[in-house]
């Protein structure tokens, strides 16, 4: 099972699409590896500078509809090559969502008044994540502030993260 | 209890439920492009599996940079068309003889109702308006439908949308899609299927329908269903004439696939098509449209008419009533990419190509190049583009460019005048 705890990127709007988190020129790549420099390179967010605040991240943290758009599973694999191996959103498009378990990421949904809170609580501090994959927890802590939320995930989806992805369960069983 | 089209259809094809909500269901069709497909293809090779599970089921196309660009793209298409060899894939469509996925796989013939069908494409909805279960899905769901023919979804729940009333005059598809969009919202429909129906659905041919269940990945929706109806048969005949005694006995069979009358939906929405009128969009959400008196005036530097949403035959004859013996604003570029060398050739029969090129168009080949900023028509930094493709995605054409969506009319009328305005053939 891959690592989805650390530094937390908060990305404080909805419906950011798979063209904004690796646009279509880079899909001629035929690497993951050569990816990596291109991350969330189009996203449209004030403030944001993909150059300085992807590095050292590990976990994103945002709204509603992520990964909405284009069906590329570079999107997960971007995020992935650069160490981020969970989302924590509203929800998510589908094909995003699946694209990530099916990697052996997670895509995890929160109530819309829990991602507020977090938003609230964290964003714009230096906010980390520990993942506790047994009791389904994760633990937000910013030095000054701590709190506990737990998640659920499916349990098909789980299996998928226990085996590192779709392909071997697939054609172990099928 | 009764079932929708999508319930009927995950029944028929069930291979496995691993987990409550969860379907693993096989496949009858897995289409493949050059931009998803090798990085799938390289991986089964570097696993020891490079297998497919039945090449009559595999159907590849290089669409989206045609021909390539650049080394890197001549690479791509390179994989596809070894692996589409090797494993004898008959149906792969190579330079000269390709065209965009979702119009030229449909042309040939390669969907029917009741179908279950995946593609590495998010687009890969547009095959629902054969009533056929289509969606889009990533490259790992892709290798393991090559490799297995299997795919796995969620419980379908399905919104159907009843298109009442009848479109005015200069009023299509596009600009339905476009407004259900609105209603809807981009998530609105996120893990649902969308079913079409009503007689404004009825009344649209297979390309406008294709339109229609094109688009409906804007919403969020995992496929745009629209009902197999006599449209349908004659559409298909010519690949299905050897199965059956009659067009009727066609849709008899095709009919099984209709939804039940009883059956279950996450909501049923009354949408009055003749309210609806020209639209594009505006910024850089599907949801966010406005009509086009709205947006009249509003400067554009390229028209694009192309893609898999509007770039079919009855999309260019529209654009090409409009075009005929007129002239492009000289403050604006345009192209037109047929979608596929039988468009491209009956646009020539039909004088539509002559048209277009004495108004001033750059005709390209069959791509997806333009729509999504690839190949063919990128945009530069702060120019605007009145386009019918689906996608107006910060940057989805070009960085720092806007995407305006809208139908091939208004995109004709716009190419004239310089400007966002309506077709002449709307009156209003």
């Amino acid at each position: 099972m891959k690592n989805f705890s650390g530094k937390i990127l908060f990305l404080d709007r909805s419906d950011i699409n798979t063209d904004e988190i690796i646009p279509a020129k880079y899909l001629t790549e035929s690497t993951k590896e050569a990816l990596i420099p291109y991350c969330l390179e189009d996203l449209s967010l004030p403030g944001f500078d993909p150059k300085k605040d992807i590095a050292g991240k590990s976990v994103i943290v945002t709204r509603a509809n992520f990964g909405c758009g284009s069906s590329r599973e570079h999107a997960p694999w971007v995020l992935e090559y650069n160490n981020i191996n969970l989302v924590i959103a509203v929800n998510f498009a589908r094909i995003f969502r699946q694209n990530m378990f099916n990697c052996g990421l997670m895509a995890v949904s929160l109530p819309e008044e829990t991602i507020d809170e977090i938003f609230k609580t964290f964003a714009g501090t230096e906010a980390e994540c520990t993942t506790d994959m047994e009791k389904f927890t994760f633990t937000i802590t910013n030095g000054k502030t701590t709190k506990v939320y737990p998640f659920k995930v499916g349990d098909f989806d789980l299996e998928l993260v226990k085996a590192g992805g779709w392909v071997d369960y697939a054609d172990s069983k099928y | 209890m009764g079932k929708t089209v999508a319930q009927k259809i995950f029944a028929a094809h069930l291979v496995d439920t691993p987990a409550d909500g969860v379907y693993v269901l096989s496949l009858d069709r897995v289409f493949c492009h050059e931009i998803t497909t090798p990085i799938a293809i390289n991986d089964l090779v570097s696993k020891g599996k490079d297998r497919v599970i039945d090449a009559s089921k595999i159907k590849a196309v290089i669409d989206h940079v045609t021909p390539a660009k650049d080394s890197k793209t001549a690479e791509q298409g390179k994989t596809l068309r070894e692996w589409a060899h090797r494993h004898n894939i008959k149906d792969f469509f190579d330079i000269g003889a390709n065209g965009v996925c979702h119009a030229i796989f449909p042309e040939k013939g390669f969907v029917r109702p009741g179908f279950t069908v995946i593609m590495g494409d998010s687009h890969t909805c547009t095959h629902g308006a054969f009533g056929a279960f289509a969606a889009g899905v990533g490259t790992t769901d892709l290798e393991v439908g090559i490799l297995k023919g299997v795919c796995t979804m969620r419980a379908p729940e399905t919104i159907k949308i009843n298109v009442t009333g009848k479109l005015r005059e200069g009023v299509y598809a596009k600009d339905l899609i476009l407004s259900i969009i609105k209603m809807l919202t981009v998530n609105g429909a996120t893990d649902k299927v969308i079913e079409f129906a009503g007689p404004a659905v009825s009344a649209l041919g297979m390309d406008g329908r294709m339109t229609l269940s094109n688009m409906s990945v804007e919403a969020g929706a995992t496929c745009g269903i629209c009902y197999p109806d006599m449209t349908t048969v004659e559409y298909l005949w010519e690949f299905i004439k050897d199965e059956f005694p009659s067009k009727e006995a066609a849709l008899k069979e095709y009919s099984k696939w209709l939804p039940d009358a009883d059956a279950q939906y996450a909501k049923v929405i009354d949408f009055d098509a003749s309210k609806v009128e020209p639209v594009v969009t505006v910024n850089y959400k599907p949801d966010q449209v406005k009509t086009v008196r709205e947006m009249e005036g509003t400067k554009v530097n390229q028209v694009y008419i192309g893609s898999c949403t509007n770039g079919r035959i009855e999309d260019l004859r529209v654009a090409a009533a409009i075009l005929k013996g007129k002239k492009i604003s000289p403050e604006l570029r345009a192209i037109v990419s047929p979608a596929t060398p039988k468009i491209f050739s009956q646009a020539l029969d039909e004088g539509i190509i002559k048209i277009f090129m004495d108004a001033g168009f750059c005709v390209t080949n069959p791509t997806c190049g333009a729509c999504l900023g690839m190949s063919n028509g990128i945009l530069a930094k702060g120019e605007s583009c009145a386009s019918t493709s689906n996608r107006n995605f910060n940057g989805r054409m070009g960085k720092g460019g806007m995407v305006h969506l809208m139908s091939p009319a208004t995109a004709a009328a716009t190419a004239i005048a310089g400007h966002i305005t309506n077709s002449p053939l709307f009156k209003g």
